[in-house]
């Protein structure tokens, strides 16, 4: 290291004026470098687990896979899609997908409004009752629906005890797991009995956010409770609404746990799939990759343009 | 609490009927879970169905921890879910403070990418993540429940935290600038500190989540020690179909913890919540 004090004056000077200039400059590259800094493990992480998965996913979607292997993989082209549109158990498993959707949203729409309109008024307890109705929400899948199969098991389960000896509904016990179309029964009451909570705190929350003074107003004209419902409430609750029926049909078309346990994999005969079930089958028990990177596309294309189209349909409708 | 419309007398009658046979629905099938877990196994099939055990026994519990290994899962998950969550938090208040606070190019375009990870359902991910994984030795370890966790998790949080961050006023931060601290010492002695609450809303709904999650773990984990709860629970129940006590003595434990932290902090749960939906 040169020691100062030999240097010039005028030296010292020049190497102060560009040491600062490079100071500033690298400060400058140093704050614009920590902005990336920052960003660097979280993305690092996204592209590998999320980013590059896309892509590797839509690849493998075009090939015979070879799990072992990959470079001994076969090209299909579109194929294994050609192959899910007429295969008839991926049909039943869209059949079975869309009409979980299409019962357990509205209904856990319709019980969450009606359980947030009750928790809204005031009350003891709110706070009880309001964790209460929550506790399905965060308990793991598999724990509810284990209880549900226990729930619904034919011989000494308490749903045919009750259909039977105490409302003589039925003469016999009913084989709920046995049967593929009654086995959509306990995974559809599940699917809204796990959700409604959600939907209902959510709810209350953009209920308690409306100002009093509206219904006061309302009520002054003489509007009742059903008038003040559908002419103060809902239209306000929209932009909420719209939320929760994006996010539940996606979730519902996402149904997996409860299927694939209930079910024990799509039994009896594969009659029983969601297609994401379907996909786990295909792809870890059938060691078919291609064919279950074809299915899982097909259902993340299918619930991107429903979402679009969701969105577009039910906000233009918002300004009324 | 103000009540601007005193109800008449029927009607609140009404309204906690309606809530407390709803509380009965949503009630009785953990009741139900409960109760079994104290039978032994001669009562599990037992007709009429008993919602109160005939002479319960702690026998199934003893029985959950000791020989099937769920002692080791309950480990397992305890790890795995705490190694996820601190490592969540840390990485979504960095990414978070970078798109609230930085400027660099292309700064709205990655939130935007991380954005579109929030309209990915994770199960369509499984196939190639466990490819990738495979290829990274993540397979059939704790770490590769980890990183796939922290990652499922990322952009939702950061979401939520960059919200936060940005209600925290700049004052303090320039201030510390000033006098010569760079963005990381802003970052940890000032960002972190302040945004405590929104750090709690990322911990609790990322623990959850860690001890919940069941396909990732499922398609990832062959070996039987290194098993979580849910996958551990699962299979048990796949293999012993008639031992109803066992697997629900294994889920009331597993429950437990989720009950705890959601009882304590019910009401950052809540803003959590209603922050992600209301924007």
């Amino acid at each position: 290291m040169p020691s100062p004090w030999i240097l010039p004056q005028a030296t010292t000077r020049m190497i102060d004026g560009t040491l600062a200039q490079r100071l500033a400059l690298g400060r400058k590259i140093w704050t614009l470098r920590s902005g990336y800094a920052f960003l660097l493990p979280g993305f690092l992480l996204f592209f590998l687990f999320v980013l590059l998965p896309m892509v590797y996913s839509l690849r493998i979607s075009f090939f015979d896979w070879n799990p072992v292997l990959p470079e001994r993989s076969i090209f299909l082209g579109l194929s294994n899609y050609a192959r899910a549109i007429q295969d008839p158990i991926f049909q039943r498993a869209v059949i079975n997908t869309l009409s979980y959707a299409a019962i357990t949203v509205p209904a856990q729409i319709a019980i969450g409004l009606f359980v947030a309109l009750l928790l809204d008024q005031p009350l003891r307890g709110q706070t009880f009752f309001r964790g209460a109705y929550y506790l399905p929400v965060i308990t793991s899948w598999v724990i509810v629906t284990l209880i549900f199969e226990y729930l619904f098991n034919s011989q000494a389960g308490l749903i045919n005890f009750l259909l039977k000896d105490v409302l003589g509904l039925v003469q016999r016990p009913i084989a709920w797991l046995a049967d593929p179309i009654l086995t959509m029964v306990p995974i559809n009451l599940l699917g809204i009995w796990k959700g409604v909570g959600w939907s209902a705190i959510i709810l209350l929350a953009s209920l308690q956010a409306i100002p009093r003074e509206f219904y006061e107003a309302a009520a002054v004209d003489g509007a009742g409770f059903w008038t003040s419902l559908r002419h103060i409430t809902l239209p306000l609750l929209r932009p909420t609404l719209v939320f929760l029926i994006v996010v539940l049909v996606i979730g519902g078309l996402n149904v997996y746990i409860s299927v694939l346990l209930m079910t024990d994999g799509g039994n009896p005969l594969d009659l029983t799939h969601s297609i994401l079930t379907l996909m786990y089958e295909v792809t870890f028990t059938r060691l078919d990759f291609g064919y279950g990177a074809a299915i899982s596309y097909l259902l993340t294309v299918f619930v991107f343009v429903i979402s679009i189209f969701q969105i577009r349909m039910l906000q233009r409708r918002v300004e009324i | 609490m103000t009540s601007p419309r005193r109800r008449p007398l029927l009607g609140r009658l009404v309204v906690y009927g309606l809530l407390l046979s709803g509380l009965v629905l949503v009630g009785t099938p953990f009741a139900y879970m409960v109760s079994t877990s104290l039978k032994s196994q001669r009562y599990t099939f037992e007709y009429p169905p008993q919602l109160w055990p005939r002479e319960p026994t702690l026998a199934n519990y003893l029985a959950a921890l000791g020989k099937d290994l769920f002692g080791l899962y309950f480990l397992n998950s305890a790890v795995v879910a705490l190694a996820t969550t601190a490592t969540t938090v840390l990485i979504a208040a960095m990414l978070a403070y970078a798109f609230s606070r930085l400027q660099f190019p292309g700064r709205d375009a990655l939130f935007y990418v991380l954005l579109l990870g929030m309209m990915i359902p994770p199960v369509m991910l499984i196939i190639p993540q466990f490819i990738i994984a495979k290829q990274l030795r993540l397979l059939n370890s704790l770490g590769g429940l980890v990183a796939v966790y922290v990652t499922m998790n990322l952009p939702m949080q950061t979401f939520l935290l960059r919200g936060f961050f940005d209600g925290i006023p700049r004052d303090l931060e320039d201030a510390v600038l000033i006098d010569g601290g760079n963005r990381w010492t802003v970052f940890w002695k000032v960002i972190l500190p302040l945004a405590r609450p929104g750090l709690a809303v990322v911990a609790i709904f990322t623990f959850l989540y860690s001890w919940d999650e069941f396909p990732w773990a499922h398609v990832s984990i062959k070996e039987a020690t290194l098993r979580t709860l849910p996958v551990g629970i699962a299979l048990f129940q796949n293999q012993h179909l008639t031992e109803w006590g066992q697997v629900f003595a294994a889920s009331t434990l597993a429950m437990l913890p989720v009950v705890i932290l959601y009882v304590v902090l019910q009401r950052h749960f809540i803003k959590g919540l209603t922050a992600g939906a209301l924007r």
